[in-house]
């Protein structure tokens, strides 16, 4: 027997898909601005862990060299839209009181274990499932911390003068300015597991992002 | 999952088997048509939002352009001109780093140094004075006014950021005695032939830490950093502070930009 069950309520459908768009625009235009100044390095003295070096002639092949000025506007005209929408989203889970699936409680950070041994096809239990695994907890409310941190450097980077106290916090310009791209680097690697564990929980599961109703079947 | 199925269960009338089994069918048929219906309504709408998304970005990239970039984005960079204006304290100070900070002074940019230069005839125009005639001064006039030392850090719109010792005048020592008429918005700055010219708020100018420097790191400014005179101000991006400044001038038009012209943000504040 099956059952229509409301999922994803109508105000998170769209801050969703609002997202998504604006923070492609961000990202997109945050390489058109990178490529004037690639140099974030991952690393302890002279030891080098991780490097964004990409060679000039990817930038052109990838049509993302000489377009600071474009990135720049872009990036400045978009980032109102993508904190206003973040903003909303966030002051909308609290007044609705979604940030109760969202959050994670004491038993997530064992749960998020079961689930990721579970999805790697180690563990045959399925974890506890409520709207949200506790993985999901775990990396939706990560989301929105790098979305702040996304924010506060990216205020330090705009504003250094104005927010000098800010820049200062987060270790100077250039750290400020190293944050607010790996925390990009975050999202994009975010985006694939997300897409991925979409694909592989199903239809039924992508179309209650649309539709806002998932179809629960019984026995 | 808090809420009540959609297609309540209590249709469902418990008979024979057959009938429970034909009810069931019925109900999950039900659900079926429902599904169906919010996923032609969920997904128009879904189609419609992505072609109104797709149509506002066309818009935007094929708008009119303005100083090289899209109108709509250069209204966007004004408006956060005026944001910036309206909401941030005009005398916030850069903050000042101790010596032992200073990094290697980074040469970028020449535009501006190549032409009309001649060092032994170079004199700074202050011109658009109010109730004066322009006024003409050498290196040594400039030295004249109070001295000032600031080690602060210098911003490219590239992304690199180098601190830097600067050692000059204020300029709104220079203008104290060279002033604008009141309430003048704009100064216009260029180097010698024009080759590299700004344009600046008077708030900006006139900030503590914006100084007309003629020393970089204790020595006197090469000729790649804008010999013998050039703007330093910490609460602009790299770009505004003009190397080898030859005129200064006060203005109520909102003065030309040589990279605002190339798409860039005509104000630039930090």
């Amino acid at each position: 027997m099956k059952d229509l069950e409301h999922k994803h309520p109508l105000a998170i459908r769209w801050f969703h898909w609002i997202n998504f768009p604006l923070l492609a625009v961000m990202a997109w235009s945050g390489l058109l601005i990178y490529w004037a100044n690639p140099i974030y390095r991952i690393g302890f003295g002279n030891r080098t862990l991780l490097k964004m070096t990409v060679a000039q002639k990817t930038y052109e092949k990838a049509n993302l060299a000489f377009r600071l000025a474009e990135g720049l506007s872009l990036h400045f005209f978009f980032m109102w839209l993508f904190a206003i929408n973040g903003i909303l989203y966030v002051i909308y889970t609290i007044v609705s009181g979604e940030w109760r699936y969202l959050l994670p409680d004491r038993h997530s950070w064992r749960e998020a274990i079961q689930v990721t041994l579970h999805d790697l096809h180690l563990r045959k239990e399925p974890p506890p499932q409520a709207k949200y695994n506790a993985a999901q907890r775990i990396s939706y409310t990560a989301i929105i911390v790098m979305g702040l941190g996304s924010l506060l450097t990216g205020l330090a980077i705009y504003k250094p003068v104005q927010f000098g106290w800010l820049t200062f916090l987060f270790g100077g310009y250039p750290m400020a300015r190293f944050f607010h791209f790996w925390i990009t680097v975050g999202y994009v690697f975010f985006f694939v597991v997300h897409v991925g564990q979409v694909i592989k929980t199903g239809w039924n599961n992508f179309r209650a992002m649309i539709i806002g109703r998932e179809v629960r079947t019984y026995d | 999952m808090t809420d009540e199925p959609e297609v309540p269960a209590e249709e469902i009338v418990i008979a024979g088997e057959d009938e429970l089994k034909k009810a069931i069918e019925e109900h999950d048929a039900k659900v079926d048509r429902e599904v169906r219906r919010l996923s032609r309504r969920g997904f128009i709408v879904a189609g419609a939002a992505t072609v109104a998304a797709y149509g506002a970005w066309k818009w935007l990239r094929l708008a009119k352009r303005e100083g090289d970039v899209p109108c709509p984005l250069r209204r966007g960079l004004e408006t956060n001109e005026k944001i910036s204006e309206a909401i941030f304290s005009t005398r916030r100070l850069s903050r000042e780093f101790p010596p032992s900070a200073i990094t290697n002074a980074r040469i970028n940019g020449g535009v501006g140094l190549q032409a009309n230069y001649d060092p032994d005839h170079w004199r700074l125009s202050i011109e658009g004075i109010a109730g004066h005639p322009p006024a003409s001064l050498s290196l040594a006039d400039i030295q004249s006014f109070p001295r000032r030392d600031m080690t602060t850090e210098l911003r490219c719109i590239e992304g690199w950021s180098i601190i830097v010792h600067w050692t000059g005048v204020r300029l709104a020592d220079v203008m104290a005695k060279f002033p604008p008429p009141p309430r003048t918005p704009f100064v216009a700055m260029e180097s010698p032939g024009r080759g590299y010219y700004v344009g600046l708020d008077m708030v900006s100018c006139m900030h503590p830490q914006t100084l007309l420097a003629y020393e970089l790191n204790g020595a006197p400014l090469t000729w790649q950093h804008g010999a013998p005179l050039r703007l330093a101000i910490p609460v602009k991006y790299g770009v505004k502070n003009i190397k080898r400044v030859g005129t200064i001038r006060y203005t109520d038009i909102r003065p030309a930009d040589f990279w605002a012209e190339q798409g860039y943000d005509w104000y630039l504040g930090l």
